[in-house]
């Protein structure tokens, strides 16, 4: 039965248009013998990646989200979640073929437009064959079976009670038991919003360009931040009223007439097409409308799908939303409020490593 | 989510810029019968509206008392003509930079004569902030109106009265603009409003509508974000930049991800996957022109996302987009309809309007008009008026926007009646009166533009010399000359100034603009002096025919009515010869005629159909006066009475070149059934009957018959009975002729039909119509397709046409057509 096992290394990749997603799972269980028998490019390989929580300067691993005892394929071991951005892909690609990859003999199964992108370069620089599998197929297996393993024996999905009240805020587990039908909402550098009818029946409903990328992007020119957690930190500190033109701007207060609440955003930005009000406002303000501006519009996209596909559960993920509470809170509010609590937003822990997992599951066959 | 007027930003309220640089007065016409004023402030533009009315002069034709006295001298004309005043009702538009509010506003109170109007209706974001202002100079008391009611009650009002008013929006075709004719229902429609922010109604029925969404990112993201990113203040200027930007460089495509697998994969590599996603770095430096183009699609494309996903939610395929951001600018035009073609998979439409800046103002006025019914009128666009859509490219569109703070006018005329299609259409939904769309056809249009610019001499003399008493009649004329020959300028260069360009539409034109010089009836005295020499021959003529065996008088007949309609002074080769030749006679109009076989011959059909059984009733449209009605189409009329056929014959409401106007052919019918027996008697048991089609077109639009069956019966002299139906008026000439039956050659210019028509074609149960005449059977409704027998006929008096026709000057069409079992 060993034999038909994949050999090591297991790693799982997902090469989207910001980020660089690698699950690696570690073997705890090696024995004394295998332990001899392991080539030392293997054994260095280990070593590295689970016993550093950075690498070079811009790769990370998430250990917080480690995925602990866990066993795949028969076999124990720690999952661990790593991301690099997408424009070192060639130092990645450079340490493989440094590191001497080519000689594990191992398939490096792989998702994501990068995939394709960087198919040519793994083979020509690494020596090494990808194969290459479809992102969404990936990203839904990823979801049901991390939902299924749980994390370290807590939720994996959870919820917002009382979003807009950061008093009375609370993260909430939630059991995914019945999770179909359900809208996936993919927020990477773009969105992808699938639904889907069970394990193997799903469909891509539509997309935005307005994504996590559109987000940073905007922050980058607005405000000159380079990355991702200063523009969020930015944004924790602003007040995006200033730069938005609310309902209440416009009319006073409520609009009864369509029955929008004064603190609605009427025109996104909209206070900026007056002079006095640009030079009035702060990079953090600009930071916290354009996060405001991009999540309101996911939402509401969101909602407008559930309505057509007649689903009421939507899971939002990406990395979008890694360390971004703002916009979590946000549209579990916006979703709610809009919907007249028909719809529920669900997150999930592990919310950027689906589609590396669903990657990982396919190198081992895991149905 | 909310529309608003943005106000604040961009409008310059302080240092109000007094010099106006058109004349006020061309601007602000007849204000001194003003009333019921409407303001809309917007964040940059004002629009005002008003009602007023309008004296025209009117050409009127009367009966001379012929009792006692046996038959008419040699020279005598056989009615007279008088010029009248006539009042009519006039909705003016006025749209400018708010920059001119103040200049405007006591202009207004300087010249407003009228004291019973105590309030103005006042719609937009802006109204607020002018509200003192307003109060202060006009000593009107302000009534704020709801914005998006004022928006939809504008929006229904121009789809109910204005042909051609929306259209779509093509990308590098010529021309751009592709205007969809009235659907007879407009209802349901999604109008999708983008102010500074998105709103997104659902409009049902003319009172009810309910907001079922928005968007915060709408115009003023564009606005306020691009001015952040660029630096640049005007939204004029950020679409000028985005309109020569690269998306790409900012925006990161599909391809960026999958590199060069996506054709393998059948994904379009084009496609945006993350907006400004190239711009997250700090190392490069993005052009400003790239930036607003990204900005551009990005916001273009939400809108049209989240159009579709409520169009689909809401089972409603026809979407019109307003708003700022849209107002006439391609570029903004061109995203959204890329992006809704792109969501709905071609699904949904995105329809724009013509007249979209002028919706609050409208819906404004019409909330402050409630009590006067205004929706029970029709009312049609003004061409002479009115200043028309602007062009269409971006560079140039810039510069006329930068043109002064340009006033841009649109003026609306009541129609006496309401207007509604003819029951005899097969499928009104589907009817395009027009034969030729010049729009799309440069070839035609070119002909046609010289063709009219040609024949202008002719009309500024005819128009002159129509009025032999008036001191300024020279004057006026050159001042027509002046306004036609620059319309036709505009329509050079912007051919979808006023919808679809048709050659119906320039007739018309040029009668709205005669009419604006007070020219009512430029051809009565010709029409007069022709209605007489032929009146003369209609005895001999009549002798004639009943000399004849029945099927060679059949043929006579049909000849006689081909004949007719040589005579028709809007050919310019006819009206050459009849201008040299004043005799011109009929016979030798016959001589002109082509051989059969005709170019256009199913006259063995009509020969074979006249065996059969009599027709029910005939709605005849006629055409000219003189010859054409006299010695063509009553001598046909006389012998479908004679089978027992009944017939409706219809004139035009209102005079256009030499057609017979339906009081010209009452006295016409008059003194023939003095002369013949059967007439007499067809007139006086009505089996005959005189109706105006509510038209003052030389074509005929057979989908807008006036629709209220206000009838009413006239006693005429000599105990003749007249089914009198109210047309429009002449104003009216937006909408070219009307109904279908027998038309005779002319155009109608107003080519709406009277409803009454529409009642009394069902009444009688019209069976066959015949259509006479260029503008009738060939400009218009030569592929009009009727639930019941119809005769198309008509000679062609233009080389150019003609030549497309495949045959030459004269040739004749006759066309007899029987609907499909």
């Amino acid at each position: 039965k060993v034999s038909v096992k994949p050999t090591f290394p297991w790693f799982g990749l997902d090469i989207g248009g910001t980020l660089v997603k690698l699950v690696y799972f570690e073997p705890k269980d090696i024995t004394a013998e295998e332990e001899e028998e392991e080539v030392e490019s293997l054994k260095s390989i280990r070593k590295y990646l689970t016993s550093n929580v950075a690498y070079g300067s811009t790769g990370i691993r998430d250990v917080h989200l480690e995925l602990k005892d866990l066993t795949l394929c028969g076999r124990k071991g720690n999952l661990h979640f790593i991301r690099f951005p997408t424009h070192d892909m060639p130092a990645f690609i450079q340490m493989g073929r440094d590191k001497n990859f080519s000689s594990l003999h191992t398939v490096f199964c792989a998702t994501g437009g990068g995939a394709y992108k960087f198919e040519q370069d793994f083979l020509t620089i690494g020596d090494l064959q990808l194969r290459k599998l479809d992102e969404l197929d990936c990203l839904i297996k990823g979801i049901l079976y991390i939902d299924s393993v749980g994390f370290n024996g807590r939720s994996q999905c959870y919820y917002f009670e009382n979003p807009a009240d950061s008093e009375k805020c609370q993260k909430l587990p939630f059991d995914l038991k019945n999770p179909y039908p359900l809208l996936l909402v993919n927020i990477g550098s773009g969105v992808s919003i699938l639904a889907v009818y069970s394990k193997d029946n799903y469909k891509r409903v539509t997309g935005t360009s307005l994504g996590g990328g559109t987000f940073f992007g905007l922050c980058c020119l607005l405000t000159g931040c380079t990355t991702f957690e200063e523009a969020l930190e930015m944004a924790s500190r602003g007040d995006s009223t200033k730069v938005d033109k609310l309902v209440r701007d416009i009319y006073g207060g409520d609009y009864e007439r369509f029955g929008l609440p004064g603190w609605a955003v009427a025109s996104s930005f909209g206070n900026m097409m007056s002079k006095e009000k640009r030079e009035a406002v702060s990079k953090e303000d600009l930071a916290r409308a354009t996060l405001i501006t991009i999540t309101n519009n996911i939402g509401s996209i969101a909602r407008m799908c559930a309505l057509n596909e007649n689903i009421n559960q939507v899971v939002f993920v990406g990395n979008f939303l890694r360390i971004n509470t703002i916009a979590m809170r946000l549209l579990a509010y916006a979703l709610d409020y809009w919907s007249k609590g028909q719809l529920k937003a669900l997150f999930s822990e592990h919310e950027g490593y689906f589609g590396a997992v669903g990657a990982l599951l396919e190198l081992l066959k895991i149905p | 989510m909310a529309e608003c007027g943005a106000s604040g930003s961009g409008s310059s309220g302080d240092s109000l810029d007094k010099s106006i640089t058109l004349p006020p007065d061309e601007i602000f016409r007849n204000l001194e019968n003003a009333k019921r004023f409407a303001i809309d402030i917007g964040g940059s533009l004002t629009k005002l509206a008003y009602y007023s009315t309008v004296q025209h002069k009117v050409a009127k034709v009367r009966s001379f008392d012929h009792s006692g006295k046996d038959t008419e001298q040699d020279h005598e004309p056989p009615y007279e003509i008088s010029v009248q005043e006539e009042i009519t009702a006039r909705l003016h538009f006025i749209k400018f930079e708010n920059t001119y509010i103040e200049a405007c506003l006591d202009f207004i109170k300087d010249h407003l004569v009228n004291t019973e109007t105590k309030v103005i209706q006042a719609t937009g974001g802006g109204a607020y902030k002018f509200k003192d202002l307003i109060e202060e100079k006009l000593r009107l008391k302000v009534d704020k109106e709801d914005v998006m009611t004022c928006l939809i009650k504008g929006c229904n009002f121009v789809l109910k009265n204005i042909p051609h008013e929306a259209f779509m929006y093509q990308k590098d075709a010529d021309p751009e603009f592709r205007f969809q004719t009235n659907h007879p229902n407009i209802f349901p429609y999604l109008l999708v409003n983008i102010g500074s922010g998105v709103s997104i109604v659902k409009v049902e029925t003319e009172d009810e509508f309910e907001w079922i969404g928005g968007s915060s990112i709408g115009g003023g993201t564009f606005w306020g974000l691009g001015a952040l990113l660029t630096k640049t203040k005007k939204f004029d200027e950020l679409l000028h930049l985005a309109s020569k930007g690269q998306h790409t460089n900012v925006d990161m495509l599909v391809q960026d991800i999958y590199g060069g697998a996506c054709q393998t994969l059948g994904l379009s590599g084009t496609l945006i996957a993350s907006s400004f996603g190239k711009s997250a770095t700090a190392d490069r430096e993005f052009s400003k022109e790239d930036m607003a183009k990204s900005l551009l699609h990005m916001i273009s494309n939400d809108i049209g996302q989240l159009a579709c996903l409520y169009a689909k939610l809401h089972h409603l395929d026809r979407v019109y987009f307003g708003g700022f951001f849209i107002r006439g600018h391609p570029v903004t035009m061109r995203t959204i309809t890329y992006s809704i073609n792109f969501f709905s998979k071609g699904e949904v439409q995105a329809l724009f309007l013509r007249h979209e800046g002028y919706l609050g103002a409208i819906g404004a006025f019409l909330k402050g008009a409630e009590q006067d019914n205004p929706n029970q009128y029709s009312w049609g666009e003004n061409y002479a008026g009115s200043s028309g859509l602007r062009s269409s490219s971006p560079e140039l569109c810039l510069a006329q926007r930068a043109r002064s703070g340009t006033f841009d006018l649109l003026e609306m005329d009541r129609l006496a009646r309401p207007v509604v299609d003819l029951p005899l259409l097969l499928d009104p939904s589907s009817y395009v009166p027009d034969t030729v769309d010049l729009t799309e056809d440069p070839m035609a249009r070119k002909y046609w533009l010289s063709c009219f610019e040609e024949a202008l001499d002719g009309v500024v003399k005819r128009a002159v010399a129509s009025q032999p008493d008036s001191i300024d009649a020279a004057e006026r004329a050159e001042k027509f000359r002046q306004k036609y020959w620059n319309k036709l300028q505009t329509l050079r260069h912007q051919p979808f100034a006023y919808g679809t360009l048709t050659v119906r539409s320039l007739l018309d034109t040029r009668e709205h603009c005669l009419n604006e010089f007070n020219f009512p009836d430029p051809y009565s005295k010709v029409k007069q002096k022709e209605n007489g020499v032929a009146l003369k021959c209609f005895q001999r003529v009549i002798q004639s025919l009943d000399a004849l065996g029945w099927e060679e008088r059949q043929l006579a007949l049909v000849e006689g009515l081909l004949a007719g309609n040589v005579f028709d002074w809007g050919a310019k080769a006819v009206s050459d010869v009849l201008e040299s030749d004043p005799q011109f006679g009929f016979e030798e109009a016959k001589r002109k005629l082509q051989e059969r076989p005709w170019l256009v011959d199913s006259y063995n059909d009509w020969l074979q159909r006249l065996k059969g059984p009599p027709h029910k009733c005939a709605l005849i449209f006629a055409d000219n006066s003189g010859v054409d009605i006299i010695l063509g189409v009553f001598p046909f009329v006389r012998e479908l009475l004679f089978r027992g056929t009944e017939v409706i014959l219809a004139c035009n409401s209102g005079p256009a070149l030499n057609d017979v106007t339906y009081s010209e052919s009452l006295i016409v019918a008059e003194r023939i059934a003095a002369m013949d027996p059967i007439i007499h008697s067809a007139l006086g048991e009505e089996r005959l009957l005189l109706v105006q089609t509510g038209s003052s077109s030389p074509c005929l639009d057979l989908s807008l018959c006036t629709s209220k069956a206000t009838s009413q019966l006239l006693l005429v002299p000599q105990s003749l009975v007249v089914l009198e139906m109210e047309m429009e008026s002449l104003i009216g000439g937006l909408f070219p002729g009307t109904l279908s039956v027998i038309t005779l050659d002319p155009l109608l210019p107003q080519s709406r039909l009277d409803e009454g028509l529409a009642a009394l074609v069902r009444e009688r149960a019209a069976d066959l119509v015949v259509i006479e005449g260029m503008g009738r059977a060939v400009h218009t409704n030569y592929h009009a397709a009727l639930r019941c027998e119809s005769l198309k006929l008509a000679v062609i008096k233009n080389s150019w046409l003609a030549d497309r026709l495949g045959g030459r000057l004269f040739s004749v069409i006759f066309k007899y057509e029987v609907p499909a079992e």
